[in-house]
């Protein structure tokens, strides 16, 4: 890390990265009439980001309210399939309702290159600049440590500003080498796979039961992680399919998988397969995800920076919210930003704790806090949650169902047998209690 | 790693767009006798294929078909095994749906 003497900050504020945190800061700020330069180490924004992808309308609508009119959408989602899965079976939960078809529907499926591009246009055209294909190396810091500037790949002299909101993505190199944040721990950050599978509308709406731009997101979670900690995915788009599947890093370096062995099984289970019949994959993306929760949130601010987005760990595993969470907190950020600039107030790290006290009001921190004992919990039992108890719902669902001669008492009997079993009904109780005091 | 597998990673990279930076790969393994059980884990987990490792014991990396995950970062953290950065502006991987 460089220092700097003081020199004349050429912008309000910088802004490291591209998306939905990097997006949402710039927008806002720009929108209030602060100078804003954006750097982003890709072609475009959303050339280097991945997501399922799940847009959130609420947190966009409190930074673009008109976003309906142009954002590139995929489909709305009108129905959510719950799937617990061992090798052979899915059992279900799923709510599908009318009622999601709506004005201004909720959720929608969307690309993340194709929107991030249209996020940012509306960046731009709100008065900030954005250096596209430039990465951000270093942070300047004055001789007390401040945070006044950061140097590019593209050299010459630094850029100043009184503040860097750094939007850097999970893996963000800027904060984690200048020792703003620990490095990121192996057992918090899951590494996800995905394939985008494309079919006809026509095909994908008949496979789904939908019609217009009606949408299905499928969340799944069982036997198909090997034993790791993991979810697998499809979310319909308009003409293609998003499928993938994640486990927590550690469990792959402990384990003997292949995360692309992993996801070809996905692909292959008898519950999927058919879903994708026929298609055309014209892309493979692989992503880290942070999911380490409240624990592993970082220290957010400092004297003239802030931390937004994936980079401050904002992500619910829980609810595989994430972008919502992003555009939040860079919005958030921003907010604090433009208040402080307006006052003419330093942006020390005093003053930009007003943007953590913010966030502690917001579902953002309250839902993080809320499942702070999950991530843990579900590590911790994985071998129970990703493949004991799978394998003996799917097993009670078939003794269930099957008609086979045996009377229904006996069958509830052999249900019970099979949880004890397995289980037993200390190890049971143990982990429903566990389960119960990490949801509060 | 088993060759059916490998030869799948290269045909899902296939889909994909790059701009390689050549001569210039934005990862490097320093020279090493024994490799951490991160990175000789790196060989089977890095979701590209990129790792590999020679007759003699070292993992050797080739980071054209990267994708700019990550994963080998973390794992190795603290073994000083990975000489890591971004690809250059504009270079790496581009993604056209995300």
């Amino acid at each position: 890390m460089s220092e700097m003497q003081a020199q004349e900050p050429q912008f309000d504020a910088i802004v490291v990265g591209a998306g939905p945190s990097g997006n949402a800061a710039a927008y806002v700020m720009a929108s209030e009439g602060l100078n804003v330069l954006q750097i982003e180490r890709g072609e475009y924004s959303g050339s280097k980001n991945v997501q399922g992808a799940i847009l959130y309308a609420d947190a966009l609508e409190k930074i673009i309210p008109d976003f309906r009119e142009d954002a590139p959408l995929e489909r709305h989602v009108i129905e959510q399939r719950m799937w617990t899965m061992d090798d052979r079976s899915h059992t279900g939960v799923h709510y599908r309702s009318d009622d999601f078809n709506e004005e201004k529907p909720n959720r929608y499926t969307i690309l993340r290159a194709q929107f991030d591009k249209w996020f940012n246009a509306r960046v731009r055209a709100a008065g900030a600049t954005v250096l596209f294909e430039t990465t951000v190396t270093e942070l300047v810091r004055d001789l007390s440590g401040k945070v006044i500037g950061v140097r590019t790949d593209r050299g010459g002299n630094p850029i100043m500003a009184p503040v860097v909101v750094l939007a850097e993505g999970v893996n963000g190199l800027v904060g984690q080498r200048s020792g703003l944040r620990e490095e990121v721990k192996p057992g918090t950050v899951a590494l996800a796979l995905k394939e985008m599978h494309f079919l006809p509308r026509e095909v994908i709406e008949a496979r789904f039961n939908l019609s217009g731009n009606e949408g299905v997101v499928i969340e799944a979670m069982g036997t198909i992680t090997k034993g790791m900690t993991g979810t697998g995915f499809l979310y319909t788009n308009e003409e293609s399919i998003s499928v993938g599947i994640g486990c927590i890093v550690d469990d792959f370096v402990e384990g003997g998988e292949t995360p692309y062995g992993l996801l070809e099984s996905f692909k292959n289970h008898p519950s999927i397969k058919p879903l994708l019949a026929g298609s055309e994959i014209k892309e493979y993306a692989a992503h880290l995800i942070p999911e380490g929760g409240y624990r592993a949130i970082p220290q957010l601010y400092g004297d003239g920076w802030l931390v937004v987005g994936d980079a401050g760990q904002f992500v619910n595993a829980v609810h595989r919210e994430g972008s919502n969470l992003a555009m939040t907190t860079g919005r958030i950020a921003a907010e604090t930003v433009v208040m402080l600039t307006r006052k003419r107030e330093a942006m020390s790290r005093a003053n930009l704790a007003i943007f953590a006290k913010r966030l502690e009001e917001t579902f953002v921190m309250k839902d993080l806090k809320k499942y702070k004992g999950i991530p843990g919990l579900l590590h911790g039992g994985k071998a129970q949650f990703f493949g004991t108890y799978p394998r003996l719902i799917s097993q009670a669902m078939q003794t269930w169902f099957r008609v086979d001669g045996v009377d229904k008492k006996s069958k509830e009997g052999a249900i019970l047998r099979s949880f004890r079993e397995a289980r037993g009904w200390r190890g049971m109780m143990g982990d429903a209690f566990r389960l119960v005091r990490a949801w509060r | 790693m088993s060759e059916v597998a490998a030869i799948k990673v290269e045909e899902k990279l296939f889909s994909n767009r790059y701009l390689v930076d050549a001569g210039r790969p934005h990862i490097r393994v320093k020279p090493h006798q024994t490799p951490s059980r991160g990175l000789l884990a790196m060989t089977r987990l890095c979701p590209a294929g990129c790792y590999a490792q020679n007759e003699s014991g070292q993992v050797e990396v080739s980071a054209d078909g990267c994708v700019e995950c990550g994963t080998c970062r973390i794992v190795t953290q603290g073994t000083g095994e990975l000489e890591w950065n971004y690809p250059r502006g504009g270079f790496g991987v581009l993604y056209k749906f995300g």
